[in-house]
């Protein structure tokens, strides 16, 4: 079974990308980063990530995150992060990256913050 | 229950998950609870990734060397490489502004924080070794 599963679902033009599974060194993080690749080569550069189904996720996976979020802001674009778990919350405080994402519990308030 | 478990496992990306797996095992003999159990099995993942990748450097020549140990201290975890060796302390603060939106450097990070007791040792058969400890296990 893959590590990861990413959904994208358009909801105008921001491209909902709903991860489930795990973020971590090897395919989940390799396929996170491809996930990025082809939405910014699409031209799709205003990206909401769900982390609500993320189980588990390390070192390598924060680090994909952030990597994902300077490529899409090197294109002009915004990543914004949605229905952080405990955990991921948790790593994100002690790394001091709540201080760089924007993040949201709520679907529609992380949408129209786009606008 | 196991007073220790001791392992060899090869510089391959699925080692990180095998040395995980056997962490949890060690863990419930141990009868130890879930904040542990996820504690530890971060700490061990983030070890045994960088022995793979930055000691071993995917090696197949070389083997992760991992021991898991039931002590008065509480649960000792030592996992050695066989790569040069590096200096801890002059591994950048993840934390530090100026590297916050690099893509690496955060494992160390994670294993200090999650675990009470982290050191770094050259092995004096070569290697490094990093040795983790959480203090006082209540069942």
């Amino acid at each position: 079974m893959a590590d990861i599963t990413i959904s994208e679902r358009q909801a105008g033009d921001v491209t909902i990308l709903d991860l489930d599974g795990k973020v971590t060194i090897g395919e989940g993080s390799v396929a996170l980063r491809n996930a990025i690749r082809r939405l910014l080569g699409d031209g799709k550069n205003k990206i909401l990530m769900n982390l609500g189904g993320v189980g588990y996720i390390d070192s390598s996976g924060i680090g994909e995150l952030v990597s994902s979020f300077t490529a899409v802001n090197k294109e002009g674009g915004t990543l914004k992060l949605l229905n952080l778990t405990q955990k991921i919350q948790d790593l994100l405080a002690i790394t001091k990256l709540l201080t760089v994402f924007d993040v949201y519990e709520d679907e529609a308030e992380a949408l129209a913050s786009y606008n | 229950m196991n007073e220790s478990i001791e392992l060899k496992l090869p510089s391959v990306i699925g080692s990180v998950d095998e040395a995980a797996s056997q962490a949890e095992s060690f863990v419930r003999s141990c009868g130890l609870g879930d904040d542990v159990a996820s504690a530890i099995d971060l700490a061990v993942r983030e070890s045994v990734a960088n022995a793979v990748k930055h000691g071993n450097k995917f090696d197949p020549e070389k083997m992760v060397e991992l021991k898991f140990l039931r002590s008065p201290k509480g649960l000792e975890i030592f996992v050695r490489d066989f790569g040069p060796g590096f200096a801890p302390e002059e591994i950048p603060d993840p934390t530090n502004p100026e590297n916050l939106l690099k893509a690496n450097g955060r494992g160390i990070l994670f294993m200090r924080s999650f675990m009470d007791e982290v050191e770094w040792s050259n092995h004096d058969d070569g290697g490094m070794v990093v040795k983790m400890i959480k203090w006082q296990l209540s069942q």
